[in-house]
């Protein structure tokens, strides 16, 4: 057990070598997973011991790159639970479209699939002009490839199955053209979506919002980190705007968790009713 | 009982179970021996449908008398409840006892794996680990079942020759890391007495 512990330790150096030289902040990330990140990237760099990739993230950027990268876990794809986007269409779009005009903000967005999927709910419900949205990530290559929109065709058929049991009646070839092996996402979805680099641990406000998602990146948080980002969406969300976490993630240990009412409980759907608001 | 000659009891705390094609069948057999004041924490990895919205963990909260059910991230570990992975989620484990939920690629084809489960258990628990292979059709478990063995925890498999699919516990047996080769009913005993000894 002293080899664990000496691994805690080497693992808290790192962060805080990587946290002093390079501003990112990995310290309050949950420690499970980013003990097994670490440990992947160990055994791929050739080096010995966690303590043997310090002196190389704080000299070469490169490493420091390869690192992050294996800290970001950009896993996604359209439509990832559909009950949750047909609760959308069937709950929240209503609302939305008894606003002249909103804001959406996809905090922690990866690759994008997440933001189109939602881009075509709101075309599909003919508010998609009165929207905008801000998808943001921490990790500027896959936003990169947020915008661009290119995906490979392959996962375009689990994503029209999933298309189909969030409620979606159109031909969702509609969406994008193939090119090559690439599909590649319509440009009319893309017109009112702005992408840009947000760390979610060190950030503040982004603006007030009128829907915030956050789906599965929470996990990656511990506990005080989870809290400092519900604050900071709970900041940002108007008055009745709602907040999209992913289905295993919970406000229950937050300090803003009575400031919501569930619009479904199981889906992790809440809307912002302010209440109990001690600051 | 031949098979938990030289078990030490008492130093256990955590049981974790890992099953794929053929363990539901044992999982319940196992999981019925329990009651609900069962000492040692319990966390289970079963491959599932991706599309399974905690059905499983429902369906067998109903047939056995212990708690189950999945658990939302963060969510603090108790006795006497025994936890399932959600499907499409890794299951892993903090020091504090919490759970962590991750969408990490997929490990040996898996999501939950049971190397994912069993190799955070190994960090936590070290020695004080019991480790379980069930039923299954590939090799998932067995480098997970390695750490935990290194860590000096307890290793059992279903044995393969009663096991509806026997690839996953004979994976582990041939690795030379399996401390019993038992039925389910004997793992289910071995559980039973893992508690009622560990209490005294
Ligand atoms: C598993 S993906 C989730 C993608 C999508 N929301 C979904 O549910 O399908 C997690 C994303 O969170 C991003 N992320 C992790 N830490 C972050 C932070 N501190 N600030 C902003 N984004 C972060 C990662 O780069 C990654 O793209």
């Amino acid at each position: 057990m002293v080899e664990e512990r000496t691994e805690n330790l080497e693992l808290e150096l790192l962060l805080d070598a990587i946290y002093k030289r390079w501003g990112y902040d990995f310290r309050s990330y949950a420690h499970a997973s980013i003990l097994r990140r670490t440990k992947q990237f160990l055994m791929e760099s050739g080096c010995s011991s966690i303590s043997e990739i310090i002196p190389k993230v704080i000299h070469d950027r490169e490493c420091f790159s390869q690192l992050a990268q294996r800290y970001s876990i950009p896993v996604t794809e359209m439509f990832r639970d559909p009950q949750v986007y047909l609760a959308l269409r069937e709950r929240v779009i209503p609302m939305l479209k008894t606003w002249p005009h909103f804001k959406i903000w996809h905090a922690g967005c990866a690759t994008g699939e997440e933001v189109y999927s939602l881009a075509i709910l709101l075309w599909e419900a003919g508010i998609y002009e009165r929207a905008t949205i801000y998808a943001t990530d921490f990790n500027d290559a896959v936003l990169d490839h947020a915008k661009e929109g290119v995906y490979e065709v392959e996962r375009m058929k689990e994503a029209t199955r999933n298309y189909q049991l969030a409620g979606g009646r159109e031909s969702f070839a509609n969406y994008f053209h193939v090119r090559y092996n690439a599909a590649v996402i319509d440009p009319k979805l893309k017109e009112r979506i702005v992408f840009s680099g947000h760390n979610l641990a060190c950030e503040g406000s982004f603006g007030e919002m009128h829907v915030v998602f956050c789906r599965n990146v929470l996990i990656y948080f511990n506990r005080d980190l989870q809290n400092r980002a519900l604050n900071l969406f709970t900041e940002s969300l108007v008055f009745g705007g709602f907040l999209c976490l992913g289905t295993k993630e919970t406000l229950r240990f937050s300090d803003v968790h009575d400031q919501y009412e569930s619009v479904d409980k199981k889906l992790r759907i809440f809307k912002n009713t302010g209440a109990a608001c001690d600051s | 009982m031949r098979f938990i000659e030289g078990v030490e009891w008492g130093v256990y705390r955590a049981v974790v179970i890992g099953g794929s094609a053929g363990a539901l069948d044992p999982l319940k057999a196992i999981l019925s021996r329990m009651k609900n004041d069962f000492s040692l924490i319990i966390l289970v990895v079963q491959h599932l449908h991706a599309s399974d919205n905690g059905s499983f963990a429902e369906y067998l909260d109903g047939v056995v008398e212990v708690h189950v059910r999945e658990p939302c991230d963060k969510e603090q570990l108790q006795p006497g409840v025994v936890y399932i992975a959600p499907a499409n989620y890794h299951m892993l484990v903090e020091a504090d006892y919490s759970i962590s939920l991750t969408v990490d690629e997929r490990v040996n084809w898996s999501r939950p794996s049971i190397d994912v489960l069993f190799e955070s258990a190994a960090q936590i628990w070290g020695d004080a680990t019991v480790a379980i292979i069930l039923s299954g059709a590939n090799h998932d478990g067995t480098e997970g079942m390695r750490s935990i063995k290194a860590a000096g925890g307890l290793t059992i498999v279903q044995d393969p020759d009663h096991a509806d699919t026997p690839e996953m516990p004979r994976a582990a047996i041939q690795a030379d890391i399996v401390d019993m080769v038992v039925s389910e009913a004997d793992i289910a005993q071995i559980l039973v007495e893992l508690h009622e000894r560990g209490q005294s």
